[in-house]
């Protein structure tokens, strides 16, 4: 790195690159346009669109296939189930948009309107937004670098009219890439209430949950929880259990123990919840008796409680 | 790391190259990478794997190779091999992280560029067969590690889906990445087909099921077999042991035994 010339006016400056002692600066064309200086201005915009959001949870995981899609979708109905409640759920998955096979919405089309995107209805009070709606086909492959996927971001939570929200839910692909920093970038000034975070018992899913539960704390983001997925399974025939994942660390429990984050609860294996997937309904209203939907409707209830204990710093809400 | 364009490349002493992919995360694409690999070696042939997921870099604990030091020579890294007789050799972003807990939080251009260094600077040297593990999703990684194995003619991609409708949605995108980069389809495996409870041998299927040997019927690809959910396999892995040695007879075994030797059958002669 080579030294700041003597009388650097500074990168954020207005005379940044202009300036006499830029001259000779590596840098100085950079500065000239102005790339070093303001923040992306759609950081105020969201912030301005995210005020009639109440609550901002994202659902994380390092590893793929544990169950976000599968969680974000139920934390949706299960909050919904309340019809004051208005719940939005935003799939940010650009190259694996699961969110509108799992609500039922295949197929449906995003409309425009004067005040921006109309998310998709599942319910009066539960809306939904993916680039799955924007697809024409379901065969038709989102393949994008990185810099149009945050484009993409971007345009959801900034021209997506949400309305007046009491939570917004954000449904992540797996990794800690474009998509992690773009959410938490372009909501930075937004206040997110916390992470959940998603595992199965098994030390390979483990592994890459420790590696997001850094990025969380890398960039600051809350965590709310951890949930472990596809904890037991109980047969259908003899009702025996089986660890088809077998928690050779310790599972979650220990993760969280370690780590000192709670743990929301762990969801047994039921068949019935990829059926109902791919149905595109609720498993909690399929299978109300369910061990699983006990398990979703306890942790469920957790967050609300973290939500309603960690109100939004800036705003005072006036109790809803 | 000096760019090899000029020489014939680490990937000359390569013969095959194959792909595993999925548009799905979490259905068993390092699971049938690292089986593959061990039922290659059991094959009598000389294999490596390339772990191109970057953020979530499985394969190392699958073989037992955590925290394994990556040493360079004059060709460029030098592979690491899981065994005393060097039959596997693994490249993995996990081998270069301080600690396993440590996440790379890196954009798209930033994961290009490893990725095209993990292609043309590790030395391989003679493999039979080169095994690249992916991460989920059509993106930065897969366009990266297409372009840069292009030259070398990959015998093709593998795609792994489990059962159910919901991944069948997601791999459907994959095989339409494959059609537009001109990367040929060996055939779809279809991983978690069914569970043998081992109280009562009912076989439930926790995925549902005979999505993936649909969606193979219907993009006109070969069906390679299903490979059904089994703890064993799970908690080999775990381990990092030799399934395909240690487990012969347990529940996965015919179907991984029969994809390799399909694998094998796919390739064509060759001239070295």
């Amino acid at each position: 790195m080579e030294e700041v010339p003597q009388g650097c006016p500074g990168t954020g400056s207005a005379q940044a690159g202009r300036g006499a002692s830029c001259q000779g600066c590596p840098n100085q064309r950079l500065c000239a346009s102005g790339a070093g200086a303001a923040p992306d201005p759609a950081i105020e915009e969201i912030k301005e669109k995210m005020k009639t959001v109440k609550h901002k949870i994202l659902v994380l995981s390092g590893k793929g296939g544990v169950g976000k899609s599968t969680f974000s979708a139920h934390l949706a109905h299960g909050l919904a189930e309340d019809e004051n409640t208005q719940v939005a759920l935003l799939d940010i998955d650009i190259c694996g948009p699961s969110i509108p096979k799992i609500m039922g919405l295949e197929g449906e089309q995003v409309h425009q309107s004067g005040s921006g995107w109309s998310p998709v209805f599942v319910e009066d009070n539960l809306g939904v937004m993916s680039v799955g709606f924007l697809l024409s086909s379901p065969d038709d492959a989102v393949i994008w670098r990185g810099p149009k996927k945050n484009g993409m971001i971007k345009q959801f939570l900034r021209d997506v009219d949400w309305g007046e929200v009491d939570y917004l839910i954000v449904d992540t692909p797996p990794g800690t890439s474009d998509e992690h920093l773009s959410a938490v970038q372009y909501l930075s000034a937004a206040h997110i209430d916390g992470a959940v975070i998603i595992t199965t018992p098994q030390e390979v899913s483990l592994q890459d949950v420790r590696k997001e539960i850094n990025f969380c704390h890398k960039v600051k983001l809350p965590v709310i929880g951890v949930v472990e997925n596809m904890s037991v399974f109980i047969c259908p025939q003899c009702k025996k259990e089986s660890q088809i994942f077998p928690p050779t660390t310790g599972g979650a429990e220990v993760m969280c123990q370690d780590l000192k984050i709670p743990l929301l609860g762990k969801v047994p294996l039921d068949p019935h919840i990829g059926k109902s997937c791919d149905k595109g309904q609720s498993f909690l209203t399929d299978a109300p008796d369910s061990p699983a939907t006990l398990a979703y409707r306890s942790i469920i209830k957790r967050i609300q409680e973290f939500c309603g204990h960690h109100p939004p710093k800036e705003e005072h809400l006036i109790g809803s | 790391m000096e760019a090899a364009a000029a020489e014939p490349g680490n990937l000359a002493g390569v013969r095959h190259i194959i792909l595993v992919l999925s548009g799905k995360g979490g259905v068993g694409k390092s699971t049938i990478s690292t089986e593959l690999a061990l039922a290659l070696r059991h094959a009598g042939k000389k294999v490596g794997i390339l772990d191109v997921d970057l953020c979530g870099p499985s394969i190392p604990r699958m073989l037992r190779a955590q925290g394994r030091a990556v040493h360079q020579c004059d060709s460029g890294w030098v592979p690491v091999f899981v065994d005393q007789e060097q039959s596997i050799s693994l490249m993995s972003v996990g081998f270069l992280l301080e600690s396993p807990d440590e996440a790379v939080v890196w954009r798209g251009p930033k994961k290009n560029a490893l990725i095209k260094q993990f292609v043309s600077d590790v030395a391989w040297g003679q493999l039979d067969y080169l095994v690249v593990d992916t991460p989920p999703g059509t993106s930065d990684e897969h366009m990266a590690t297409v372009e840069a194995l292009r030259p070398y003619s990959p015998l093709g991609a593998l795609v792994v889906t489990t059962p159910q409708v919901v991944s069948v949605g997601d791999v459907r995108r994959e095989l339409t990445f494959c059609r537009k980069t001109g990367l040929q389809v060996v055939g779809v495996v279809e991983n978690m087909s069914g569970f043998v409870c081992p109280h009562c041998a009912e076989c439930t299927n926790v995925f549902s099921r005979g999505g993936g040997e649909e969606l193979a019927r219907l993009a006109g690809v070969p069906f390679l077999g299903s490979v059904p959910l089994d703890p064993e396999l799970t908690r080999s892995l775990e381990e990092g042991r030799d399934f395909i040695r240690d487990f012969p007879n347990s529940p996965a075994f015919p179907a991984l035994s029969s994809i390799a030797q399909k694998v094998l059958s796919q390739a064509p002669a060759r001239l070295s």
